[in-house]
């Protein structure tokens, strides 16, 4: 092998390692120490923050208390940011079922929990390489949201 | 970050590279920064704690006071599990019961979580050989049927759902495991199971089978009937790969018709019909939302009753909807597929329930479009 190709090689296979996701497939989930109220009011800050506007919650334990099913606080946040959101769902219609983006927080006792489908599984089901700096950057979001959530106490 | 010992070598590499002398050089140097990028950490230990948190503390407790999971600091648990069977248990997993495996983990990282976790603890930390347990399978069958399976399941499937939830009240302190699990099976040698079947678990559901009457021998031959699970252990694919992601259906009405029909198949098939709204609402006002990109929300509650029983994280489904597109002169029905993103829960009960929403997502969207 030419010196030349076994360099393109290993900055081929640099390129691949660095690119590596940091994390196994699943959920992203985290604890937060805060009652759900309060882990409410962290989420929102953690959302907004990073510039998305948040759309609607919906009341799960609402709608099962209806029906007289047992449930303690739930919910799920729905948020985006209308310029991303209007581009993609007109270059690719095929996002719209994923849109708007949403985490669920419920209360666990006097803790809550945040759980959301990481967009970096978007990554596998659409694998249009024109998508992959977007998802990326919503995986960045979506880890520094869950990061706040989890670290941030009191009230 | 790269040590001072490198810094001989770097300058070395450097200089070749600069005097064009040897692309091997900078194949060298290029491999040398990645090392660097790939392990920052190389001064420092795994916090055991920081990655505990970071990855079990949501289903174990802060604490290890259990939740979904295990309630890891149970001194009963910690006094019959081996470090290396919590070793194993993080990195394997179990595939379709909810604990997801952490390979990403390095082994010095998920040693340092077992440390963790024992730190929890001030007892001996037992440790068991690979030998295996000689008894009598048919046997052990006889006793299993009377004695396990009643909260283990007639085949060791384990307890239904995940159980005891994280939003509404806890039935049972813990989970009965999945004896038929290839991940419990590969994790857990002969001689840990046969010590939890001798001394129980005090503070679960779980006994003493010697205090409850069972001899050695007997213990022996319900061991040896666990292990002949392994045959047929139950696994659960984790790969999203191959499916689609999307329902897709196309409308031969226009968008409003669509919606209509939507809305009365949607109805027809028990749910109740929720709000509809563009995709872009609440981002901008209301004259400026996409109209061609139409969600019709709907719900079963009795449904979702169900599915948050099984697992408690669904709410990533909720609430169900269809969205109604109109893109390039075609009216289509789009939903996201269920039992797609039911891979990531990692709960095999879970994937059953995301079936059946699959065929009632599709039944809706062909009665609307007939």
């Amino acid at each position: 092998m030419s010196p030349r190709l076994w360099l393109a090689r290993c900055a081929v296979l640099l390129g691949l390692l660095l690119a590596a996701p940091a994390h196994a497939e699943g959920l992203l989930m985290a604890r937060s120490q805060q009652m759900f109220p309060e882990a409410m009011t962290t989420l929102q800050d953690a959302i907004t923050a990073r510039g998305y506007t948040i759309t609607r919650l919906q009341q799960v334990n609402e709608n099962l208390a209806k029906m007289h099913f047992k449930s303690d606080m739930y919910r799920v946040v729905f948020f985006g940011k209308y310029s991303q959101i209007d581009r993609l769902t007109r270059k690719h219609p095929e996002l719209i079922p994923y849109l708007p983006l949403s985490i669920t927080i419920f209360a666990e006792g006097n803790q809550s929990i945040v759980v959301a489908m990481p967009p970096r599984a978007l990554e596998e089901m659409f694998p249009d390489p024109a998508l992959k700096p977007v998802f990326e950057g919503w995986q960045r979001d979506y880890q520094a949201i869950f990061d706040q959530v989890r670290e941030t106490t009191g009230f | 970050m790269l040590t001072v010992r490198n810094n001989g070598l770097l300058i070395h590499i450097y200089r070749n590279i600069f005097d064009g002398k040897s692309v091997r050089s900078l194949a060298a140097f290029l491999l040398l920064v990645l090392t660097a990028l790939q392990q920052p950490a190389w001064a420092d230990a795994p916090d055991g704690a920081k990655l505990f948190a970071q990855n079990c503390a949501v289903c174990h407790g802060e604490t290890g006071s259990g939740g979904i999971g295990v309630p890891l600091s149970l001194p009963s648990f910690q006094a019959t599990v081996s470090n290396r069977y919590l070793a194993a248990t993080i990195r394997d997993g179990r595939p379709g019961r909810v604990m997801p495996a952490f390979a990403q983990l390095s082994d010095a990282e998920i040693a340092a979580i077992v440390g963790y976790i024992r730190s929890w603890y001030r007892g001996p930390v037992p440790h068991y050989g690979d030998a295996p347990v000689a008894g009598n399978p048919a046997h052990g069958k006889q006793l299993f049927a009377a004695h396990c399976a009643m909260c283990h399941g007639v085949d060791g499937q384990g307890g239904r759902g995940t159980g005891v939830t994280f939003s509404r009240p806890r039935g049972l302190p813990i989970m009965p495991p999945a004896l038929n699990n290839a991940g419990f099976l590969a994790s857990a040698p002969d001689a840990m199971i046969r010590a939890v079947l001798i001394h129980g678990r005090a503070g679960t559901p779980m006994v003493s089978f010697v205090k409850a009457g069972l001899s050695r021998r007997d213990v022996d031959d319900l061991v040896a009937y666990v292990r002949s699970f392994q045959s047929g252990a139950q696994t659960v694919a984790g790969s999203v790969a191959g499916l689609k992601p999307d329902l897709i259906v196309q409308s031969p009405y226009d968008l409003k018709t669509t919606i209509k029909n939507l809305t009365q198949a949607i109805n027809s098939d028990n749910f109740f019909v929720g709000r509809s709204q563009p995709v872009e609402y609440g981002l901008t006002t209301p004259d400026k939302a996409n109209p061609h990109q139409i969600i019709v929300y709907f719900c079963d509650v009795p449904f979702l009753n169900k599915a948050l029983a099984i697992d408690p994280r669904v709410g990533l489904f909720l609430p169900c909807r269809i969205t109604v597109v109109e893109h390039a002169g075609k009216v289509m029905l789009m939903a996201v597929n269920p039992e797609v993103v039911s891979r990531l829960f990692n709960n095999g009960e879970l994937n059953e329930l995301c079936k059946e929403m699959h065929d009632r997502y599709l039944a809706i969207m062909q009665e609307a479009t007939l």
